[in-house]
């Protein structure tokens, strides 16, 4: 066999196994757009039990994007310091719940949170609040999971933003607080604002560790995700509609995010101009 | 309701099914098919069975084996709801058991076989070890300061509990409506609520984590279980042996020692 025939069979293989990766990603959603009833759509999704769980899915991840973007911020920025003592080990232990199925992150917030957790056992003894079964809970269970998505697309962002600006601005006199806030955080506000889409979406998706959580009762904790778990039983055309409304939502934040955002990714441009190599 | 409903229902019960049997063909190999040949001796047997049987059921699956060596008996357990509409779908299941009639007519109705009461059941108002919340009646699920769990309504435990919560003309205030009944024994052992409705037998079950407190309403709504040898079954002799087995002395004693009631 010649080396250009066989360097065309395994280019040939490249491309199967690619069209096969492709297929596995695509097919699934195809099936679903399919199984659409798209004539009763408006009515399924009109539905008050889903506008319900929508507003609650929505509002709960808004509330944990915001939390994560409080925490996560400072943390990317500590974790984008490699000077410090202890970086590492510090980014290993965040990118921890990235890896961990969501259902074991529920367990764990229980074994933390619950009546009779190591830190909730102590709430419910002094103030008789007890967080499970809350949209606390949800939120909790959101930001677990969520929260590495910004770190992580934040500390990137940070790690490709000119220091040099930040090293000038110190040396004009300026306190490190000022620099995060009027030199470092402006050059990679894409950077946060991708991190928080993605948070946002990871967030709109969670469901192992809600429903081992906080639960699942209509208002409260049922967001869309365990809803449409609930209906797939008993309402399975109400579970598509939905399904398709979260797809929606998702490939919503997903183009926002190319049209305006990617740009500023590190490594895809947004660098300052003329910056010397 | 659509037309294409049920059409839709059972195209994605395949989807989800495909990945089941695709996850299952994982399972050791060397077993013969049963329906390949007739003479061959089944060795395989897929029993799904509602989430309440869960203790009962393992355990009758095991002595099956431990009967008919080399005879491996597959258990699935969930809600009914769950397990009648993959049975629907065509799942090669052999025998299926659920926690009430209404769930077994849905099968019936499409497939035809004739079900099996193989053992009774009801509800009872269940706690945590040492009653933390001081329940003592079923009033008290209407208490918004308890945290109480109880099934969906779309689950017969659900659709009991609500029938029993009408009879007593108590309007729940629950906090969690949970997918299957053990998902609520669960909340209730962890001392994560402070009251639910749970089949007696999972008070049992729960082996002193959980209290059982008897209310005259919940004993009134007795819940069937049935068990159908699903017409097309993959393995329709190690399916009716099993069925036997259930309604025989063995299955009766079994039954009564988890504390179900005579069919």
């Amino acid at each position: 066999m010649s080396g250009r025939t066989a360097g065309r069979l395994s280019s040939w293989a490249l491309v199967l196994a690619a069209g096969a990766g492709v297929a596995v990603l695509v097919l699934p959603i195809v099936a679903l757009l399919l199984a659409t009833p798209w004539g009763d759509l408006p009515a399924l999704v009109g539905d008050p039990a889903v506008l319900q769980a929508l507003r609650l899915s929505l509002g709960t991840a808004t509330v944990a994007t915001t939390v994560s973007l409080l925490v996560g911020v400072p943390l990317a920025w500590v974790l984008a310091h490699d000077d410090l003592r202890g970086v590492r080990l510090l980014r290993a232990l965040v990118t921890v719940p990235l890896v961990l199925p969501p259902v074991v992150g529920g367990v764990a917030l229980l074994l933390l949170l619950g009546r009779r957790g190591l830190l909730g056992g102590t709430l419910h003894a002094w103030t008789g609040l007890s967080v499970p079964f809350t949209s606390v809970a949800v939120v909790l269970a959101q930001v677990f999971v969520s929260l590495p998505f910004l770190v992580l697309a934040v500390e990137g962002a940070l790690r490709g933003a000119d220091r040099r600006r930040a090293l000038a601005a110190q040396t004009l006199g300026a306190s490190p607080g000022y620099v995060l806030r009027r030199v470092t955080l402006p050059a990679v506000a894409p950077g946060v604002a991708a991190g928080a889409a993605l948070c946002f979406t990871r967030a709109l998706g969670e469901f192992g560790a809600t429903v081992t959580f906080a639960g699942s009762f209509p208002g409260t904790t049922r967001t869309m995700p365990l809803a449409v778990y609930q209906a797939m039983d008993t309402a399975p055309e109400q579970a598509v509609a939905m399904s398709v409304l979260l797809l929606a939502l998702s490939v919503t934040v997903l183009v926002a995010l190319r049209g305006r955002w990617l740009g500023g990714l590190p490594g895809t441009g947004g660098r300052p101009a003329g910056r010397a190599r | 309701m659509t037309g294409r409903a049920p059409a839709l229902t059972a195209a994605l019960t395949m989807t989800l099914l495909g990945v089941t049997v695709a996850l299952g063909g994982c399972a050791p190999t060397g077993t013969a098919r049963a329906g390949d040949d007739p003479e061959r001796v089944e060795d395989r047997l897929v029993v799904l069975a509602a989430a309440s049987l869960t203790d009962v059921v393992a355990d009758l699956a095991e002595r099956a084996t431990a009967d008919h060596p080399g005879l491996r008996v597959e258990t699935t357990f969930g809600s009914s709801a769950t397990l009648a509409a993959q049975v629907l779908a065509g799942a090669p299941a052999d025998v299926l058991l659920t926690a009430s009639d209404d769930t077994m007519l849905t099968v019936t109705d499409a497939l035809g076989g004739e079900p099996v009461v193989v053992a009774t059941n009801h509800l009872q108002l269940a706690v945590p070890a040492g009653n933390p919340g001081g329940v003592t009646s079923l009033a008290d699920l209407a208490d918004p300061d308890l945290t109480v769990a109880l099934c969906a309504p779309q689950v017969p435990c659900g659709a009991v509990a609500a029938d029993v919560l009408a009879r007593a003309g108590v309007v729940a205030a629950p906090d969690t409506l949970e997918r299957d009944v053990r998902a609520v024994l669960t909340r209730l052992t962890l001392d994560e609520a402070d009251a639910g409705l749970v089949y007696r037998t999972d008070v049992r079950a729960a082996d002193g984590a959980v209290e059982g407190i008897e209310v005259p309403q919940a004993a009134d709504v007795a819940t069937e279980h049935p068990a159908l040898v699903v017409p097309g079954a993959p393995h329709p002799a190690a399916a009716a042996a099993f069925v036997t087995l259930l309604t025989g002395p063995d299955g009766r004693r079994a039954f009564a020692a988890a504390g179900f009631g005579p069919p």
